[in-house]
């Protein structure tokens, strides 16, 4: 649609803002489909080493799951309260997804610790290597999630509410929603499929 | 301590071969060269503030242009380098290069010119001319754009890097094949600046695309539907949905290459179940549209030249534009066609085959639609019509040749040999090259303020046309013979010698061409004021961009125009026009955060080649906070009252009514090359008599 004339220069802008970070998200799903593409190439390489099935622990891959769906849904419950123009509303439910991203992203750092410690590591074999690059990946967007969260948060206590920075929590929200339907696909497809 | 400090880095890495020192000794001389210029005109505050740290999409534009064309002339040495290589080198005499080296030659030949001058002269052109074509005053994101144009940079900087730190380009081929690229078989440094060098670039690229998309489907001027929109736009929405679809694909594949070559992880390598094949084909994923993100534009521009040089409305414009989307339908399933001996089913290899022989479908309609404007209409030969003849030309035996190619079969004999080469250089020279080289003689009125002198241009043609057919015929040639592509010596029994030496003496043609270019940009300078463009619209164009004076204000449009029609220049230019309203202008500020933001993507990355940790980690940090403190500035604007728009508007009008006294535009008037040479030896000879070097 053609910025229509109803539209203020700032709606406008803040239009082309949200058109243009969707296409930046769908960029980034292409990045994680060729991760997917080659882990499903590579998934059964272990070279007589241990598969998935035998290291999985899957209660705890429960939890990162559950852990990073409520974090969804509190991130859901604070843009709408940002909508409203609540700032504290905004600071209890972002800061609460905060906290449940950085739980998720702990229990991943320990279970790539355990991973390690037991001598699996990305240059053990094929299969690794494609496991860890592609749940890492995911890892390391959490990691930027939460860091711009953060940064937001900050910058609304310090300057209030307004239309910037509600601007800056709903790309927010798009991108850490992203992130959680990409991982209900390693979930399925990198977790649940070693045991299919 | 030595390892944390600096990582890999050793007396090695300093240069010792005469490769490098040169390359080391000749980019310090150019710098110092710039810096001593800059300090003697007092022009760096000029500089940072009117130009680097510019917003403008045009600034940007030239600038990306400045560097394609340094880095053409960089590439085409490359080019000269493997002709005369291969010219000398016959059975027992080895020529003047080694094999090592020659290898890296062609590597950074064929990285170049796709990316650094292809991509940067589509860039830059798309940056120009979009904006102005769609009625918009900047892009959607000025700092993206600004960030792009950097990152871009920082790679150019990174691929000419190895000669002054490290000493060796990667020897593997353009798009590093694996297992060849992976660490057991080139340990050195020259496939991680590689590496580094396509990746850092190539998210500017993505960066770019995302804007481009977003300018175009979001900041048309009213009234211009899809279906109205100028042909060159329609060829850069096109190329931009695929930058974004593909570019993707590369930043992914080359992460892993980084992950296998830092981490020794086992994507590529032939141990530990690792599948090389599987890097072909991601590579060739992106490789293969990657071409058509740089025809598409081209093709664009070919259009606007046909319909304006032909004085008549595109024919069929409906078609014109479904050409160019099958084409990038087309073009994102036929990579497969790159590696058809890979091994794959015969259904397979058919299927490839056939879509890449189907692709030949929607740019037949593009030359069909150019064939039909130019049937009836009143057709002025002008250079950039020239450029697009000699496409149409070119461009049919490199398309004809590889529907020949699509044949697997056929693929099995000449996979790999020059005839393979020949039919892409016939695609990205003759269609590519051209398209550029037609662009900017068309647009250079606007770019400039003056047009190109004719007469030197057309000679500059013709030596690339005569140029091209000695090397590329005779390479097509020698693909038949047999001959494969990157051969550093050959056997004299072969017979192949006069062939690759009619290449090499094609290639000093060619590069005859190039100076001619040069000099035709000289003498246009000098007779800047005849063929000064006092209208704005010196070619009688159709499309937005001639409405503005040349060059535009800086924000483009007094007033945003209304469309109506296809065209809507062409059908409204001889109505009365009605007298236009000042507004207030919103105008982006300029920033400087995409080079600071550059600068340490730039280091990381030189990390990530010499394992220096400790650079990687501060340059993360600092990516970070510059990326903080520009998104959270909220400050980014400024508005331009319409009180200033009318003066700075009263400004250039006395300034045109001054240009249009000076001007004495006839249109013959254009001085020949001999005319020039005498210019050059009297304007030398008068410098001497009268000392004129001391007013210096």
């Amino acid at each position: 649609m053609v910025a229509s004339k109803e539209m203020t220069h700032e709606e406008a802008a803040e239009d082309r803002v949200m058109f243009g970070f969707w296409v930046y998200l769908m960029t980034d799903l292409l990045m994680f489909a060729v991760l997917f593409a080659v882990f499903a190439v590579l998934r059964d390489n272990t070279m007589g080493g241990s598969t998935g099935r035998d290291l999985f622990v899957l209660p705890l891959v429960l939890a990162e799951t559950i852990l990073l769906l409520t974090s969804s849904f509190t991130c859901g419950i604070g843009m709408i309260a940002a909508r409203r123009g609540d700032k504290n509303q905004v600071l209890f439910w972002f800061g609460l997804t905060f906290l449940l991203g950085l739980a998720f992203l702990s229990i991943e750092f320990y279970e790539f610790a355990e991973l390690i410690h037991e001598g699996h590591t990305i240059s053990s074999n094929a299969f690794f290597s494609s496991f860890f690059t592609l749940v890492g990946t995911h890892g390391l967007h959490i990691i930027s999630g939460l860091i711009w969260l953060a940064t937001i948060l900050v910058f609304v206590v310090k300057r209030g509410l307004n239309r910037h920075m509600v601007r800056k929590l709903a790309l927010l929200s798009l991108f850490w929603h992203f992130l959680d339907i990409v991982w209900i696909f390693i979930f399925t497809f990198v977790y649940l499929g070693a045991f299919a | 301590m030595r390892d944390f400090f600096l990582g890999k880095l050793d007396m090695k890495a300093i240069p010792h071969e005469w490769f490098t020192i040169l390359g080391t000794v000749s980019f310090i001389a150019m710098i110092i060269f710039v810096i001593v210029l800059l300090t003697v005109l007092k022009r760096w505050k000029w500089l940072w503030n009117e130009w680097l740290t510019s917003v403008d999409p045009k600034k940007i534009g030239i600038m990306y242009f400045l560097v394609a064309g340094f880095m053409l002339v960089r590439g085409g040495i490359d080019a000269i380098m493997i002709w005369l290589q291969q010219a000398i080198s016959v059975g027992e005499s080895q020529g003047y290069l080694t094999a090592d080296h020659f290898q890296q030659i062609f590597t950074a030949h064929g990285n170049i010119m796709v990316f650094f001058v292809a991509m940067a002269f589509i860039f830059g052109l798309i940056n120009y001319i979009v904006p102005l074509q769609i009625g918009a005053r900047d892009l959607a994101s000025p700092f993206l754009n600004t960030l792009g144009f950097w990152l871009f940079v920082a790679g150019v900087v990174m691929v000419n890097m190895f000669f002054i730190v490290g000493g060796e380009y990667a020897a593997t081929g353009w798009l590093a094949v694996a297992p060849l690229s992976g660490l057991e078989f080139s340990p050195g440094v020259g496939v991680d600046y590689w590496i580094w060098s396509l990746q850092i670039s190539g998210i500017g690229t993505t960066l770019g695309g995302i804007n481009f998309i977003m300018t175009i489907l979001k900041m048309r001027a009213p009234g211009m539907g899809l279906w109205k929109m100028p042909m060159f736009t329609w060829g850069s929405l096109c190329s931009m949905i695929m930058v974004v679809t593909i570019f993707p694909l590369l930043t992914a594949t080359l992460a892993l290459m980084f992950v296998d070559r830092y981490f020794g992880a086992h994507f590529f390598t032939t141990d530990m179940g690792g599948n090389a094949m599987m890097y072909t084909n991601l590579i060739w994923m992106w490789g293969h549209p990657e071409v058509y993100v740089l025809m598409l534009p081209a093709f664009g521009v070919f259009s606007e030249i046909v319909s304006t040089f032909s004085g008549k409305r595109i024919a069929s414009y409906k078609s014109n534009v479904l050409g160019m989307i099958g084409v990038s339908v087309f073009a994102l399933s036929v990579w497969l066609h790159h590696f058809f001996t890979m091994g794959a089913s015969a259904n397979v290899n058919g299927f490839f085959g056939i879509m890449t022989m189907i692709i030949a479908i929607p740019t037949s309609v593009l030359f069909f639609t150019w064939i039909a404007t130019m049937y009836k209409g009143r057709i002025r030969l002008t250079t950039p019509m020239l450029w697009f003849l000699g496409f149409v030309v070119i461009f049919a035996i490199g398309g004809i040749s590889g529907v020949l190619l699509a044949v697997p079969p056929v693929d099995f004999q000449l996979h790999n040999s020059l005839f393979l080469v020949a039919h892409f250089h016939s695609n990205v020279i003759g269609g590519v090259l051209f398209g550029i080289f037609a662009g900017l003689a068309y647009w250079f009125p606007k770019i400039a303020g003056f047009r190109l002198n004719e007469k030197i241009g057309k000679y500059a043609f013709w030596f690339w046309i005569v140029g091209f057919t000695m090397s590329f015929g005779s390479l097509y040639i020698l693909g038949l013979m047999g001959a494969t592509r990157r051969l550093d010596n050959y056997a004299a029994s072969t017979g192949w010698q006069p062939l690759y030496i009619t290449a090499f003496l094609g290639g000093i043609v060619i590069a005859i061409g190039v100076a001619l270019q040069v000099v035709q940009i000289i003498a246009s300078v000098v007779q800047r004021r005849t063929l000064a463009d006092t209208t704005g619209d010196p070619w009688d164009g159709r499309t937005l961009e001639w409405s503005t004076p040349s060059t535009p204000a800086f924000y483009n449009f007094i007033e945003i125009p209304k469309v109506s029609k296809i065209d809507s220049f062409w059908e409204t230019k001889h109505l009365h026009k009605p007298k236009q309203k000042f507004v207030d202008i919103h105008m982006p500020k300029n920033t400087a955060s995409g080079i600071y933001i550059s600068i340490f993507a730039f280091t990381a990355g030189f990390g990530f080649v010499w394992h220096i940790t400790w650079l990687i980690i501060v340059s993360l940090i600092a990516i970070i906070f510059f990326t903080i403190t520009r998104t959270f500035n909220e400050n980014t604007e400024y508005t331009l009252k319409a009180d200033d728009v009318e003066k700075l508007e009263q400004d250039r009008t006395k300034k045109l009514e001054k240009t249009k006294k000076l001007a004495k535009p006839r249109n013959d008037d254009d001085m020949g090359l001999w005319e020039f040479i005498t210019f050059v030896f009297n304007w030398g000879l008068n410098l001497i008599k009268n000392k004129g070097w001391k007013s210096w």
